[in-house]
């Protein structure tokens, strides 16, 4: 007698071959990317750690990457994911490049394109397991904006992704405002990245900031930030009550 | 032969009986009410010389909001205040519980009560239900061995902090605290940081909205400011009046004011007894 099971439902849309290709759970992810635009550009930050489920694994990950001549990339999610897409937009660079026509593909053009990738792959329900912040500056315009792994994507002064989104925007909202000088933007990225450090379980006190301006790309080297844990009453919790934390 | 039925001891804790029943009943389709829920921004931080409490006032039953300006910061004793996240009902009956508890506890032993007495109470009676009394709390106060600030979760755990959030806020409202907290705040800077962080939760989260509540509590003394900020004031009124159908005929117009309402301005007294 041959028994064979099936393991697909019996309605299936998708093809025979489908399951095993198809992305189901992200396996190395790295944690939230913050961004904001200044006076001359944008400013963009992101920790180097890579996990693998709840084990901090690779601790020195660049998660941000430039893109041609006028953008910068900054992703949360599957890493793997995230190299993938340099592919496709290292291919995408370099057509353009080929067409030698002077003109370059500014930091809107990279961002609409990722949008049309990204949503096209959901919609196969094979998503590139990513939370992308896109940000440039062409001709003087500065844009920044952002693509989720299901395709929603939207421009705006400050964006964050994954845990950047609750913590780090309330933060945004209020101490952002038109034309800040570097000093004063690097700042405020590294006021919310301190508090991703304290409160996100997966980000880790080692940081790129970069910075993206006509003149080009500048990604920093890897630096850590300082914490203060030395509250009294971090000192003896119980004190108060016995048996409490 | 008659049958000895024995009597069991009527148990504790909660009784599963309709449970099956609801299970039939979802399969049928009917789908379950849906509770008050405060979704909210509650926080606490402690100061120089005591305690600060802030929360929301926005109460959601689903995503409606179905009261404007709800009062979440709840009474536990004269000297120890209780701010409540999750549903309503259980943070309304476990803090009015545990506040009868502790006025009777103050009647027998004539003394003031203290933090850790609510704390313990509060927290040995979520734990006793596992999690479905649906109480996330900050309980603060000040009592002779100093101030105290506490979190409470629904499953009875408990932290002492220097600052606290809860809620559906609690993140926005986190953040505030974690990148502008510092010890030995004044009242003023300290009432400010709980505003902002409140105001954070707000703006930044749909559970949370309305006004702030804020609670000032020192040896001795407390504070309680009710809509200590209103950011969010009604901003249009329509302008049509009233209209009677077509063919009706005014025969008398009298417009009555209503009566105004009065200010009464005690201190404090508005939440006891």
């Amino acid at each position: 007698m041959n028994f064979t099971v099936s393991k697909q439902p019996e309605n299936c849309l998708l093809g025979p071959e489908s399951d095993s290709q198809r992305t189901l759970y992200p396996y190395v992810t790295g944690t939230s990317v913050v961004a904001l635009k200044y006076k001359d550009g944008i400013l963009m930050a992101a920790d180097m750690g890579g996990s693998y489920g709840s084990t901090l694994r690779y601790k020195n990950v660049e998660r941000m990457k430039p893109i041609g001549k006028h953008s910068l990339l900054g992703a949360s999610g599957e890493i793997s994911d995230f190299q993938e897409i340099l592919r496709y937009l290292d291919d995408l660079i370099l057509y353009d490049n080929m067409w030698d026509d002077g003109n370059s593909l500014g930091p809107k053009e990279v961002h609409n394109y990722l949008t049309r990738v990204m949503y096209n792959r959901r919609n196969k329900f094979n998503p590139l397991w990513n939370s992308l912040v896109l940000g440039g500056v062409k001709k003087g315009e500065k844009y920044l904006g952002t693509v989720s792994m299901i395709g929603v994507n939207f421009e705006d002064n400050h964006v964050a992704t994954g845990f950047g989104n609750h913590l780090a925007r309330p933060i945004l909202r209020q101490d952002w405002h038109e034309n800040l000088s570097f000093e004063d933007g690097v700042k405020l990225l590294e006021k919310c990245m301190r508090v991703l450090l304290y409160r996100d379980r997966s980000a880790i006190n080692k940081l790129q900031i970069a910075k993206i301006t006509e003149e080009g790309v500048t990604i920093s080297q890897p630096y850590s930030l300082k914490t203060y844990w030395e509250f009294s009453a971090f000192a003896n919790p119980a004190q108060g009550a016995v048996g409490t934390w | 032969m008659s049958k000895a039925v024995v009597e069991l001891p009527p148990k504790g804790g909660f009784n599963f009986d309709l449970c099956r029943r609801n299970e039939m009943l979802l399969k049928k389709g009917a789908s379950p009410p849906s509770f008050r829920k405060t979704g909210t921004t509650i926080v606490g931080l402690i100061y120089q010389e005591g305690v600060i409490l802030g929360a929301d006032t926005r109460a959601t039953a689903g995503s409606i909001v179905c009261d404007k300006n709800c009062e979440k910061i709840h009474y536990m004793a004269p000297n120890i205040y209780c701010c409540g996240a999750g549903t309503a009902a259980d943070t309304e009956a476990v803090t009015d519980m545990v506040s009868s508890q502790l006025q009777l506890h103050r009647y027998h032993t004539s003394r003031e009560s203290r933090v850790a007495t609510a704390l313990t109470l509060l927290k040995s009676h979520l734990f006793n239900y596992q999690g479905y009394v649906q109480a996330a709390l900050v309980l603060g106060g000040v009592d002779v061995t100093g101030p105290h600030l506490h979190m409470i979760y629904p499953h009875g755990s408990t932290d002492a902090l220097p600052f606290a959030t809860m809620g559906s806020g609690s993140l926005a409202a986190m953040a505030v605290f974690e990148s502008k907290y510092c010890e030995g705040l004044n009242k003023e800077e300290g009432i400010n940081l709980v505003c902002e962080a409140i105001c954070a939760g707000i703006f930044n989260d749909l559970g949370s909205g309305s006004n702030v509540d804020i609670c000032v509590i020192t040896k001795g003394h407390k504070e309680y400011l009710r809509n200590y900020r209103v950011p969010n004031t009604r901003a249009h009124f329509s302008s049509k009046e009233f209209t009677f159908p077509k063919k009706t005929e005014v025969l008398l117009t009298k417009i009555v004011p209503l009566r105004e309402k009065i200010e009464v301005t005690e201190d404090g007294d508005a939440m006891e007894e």
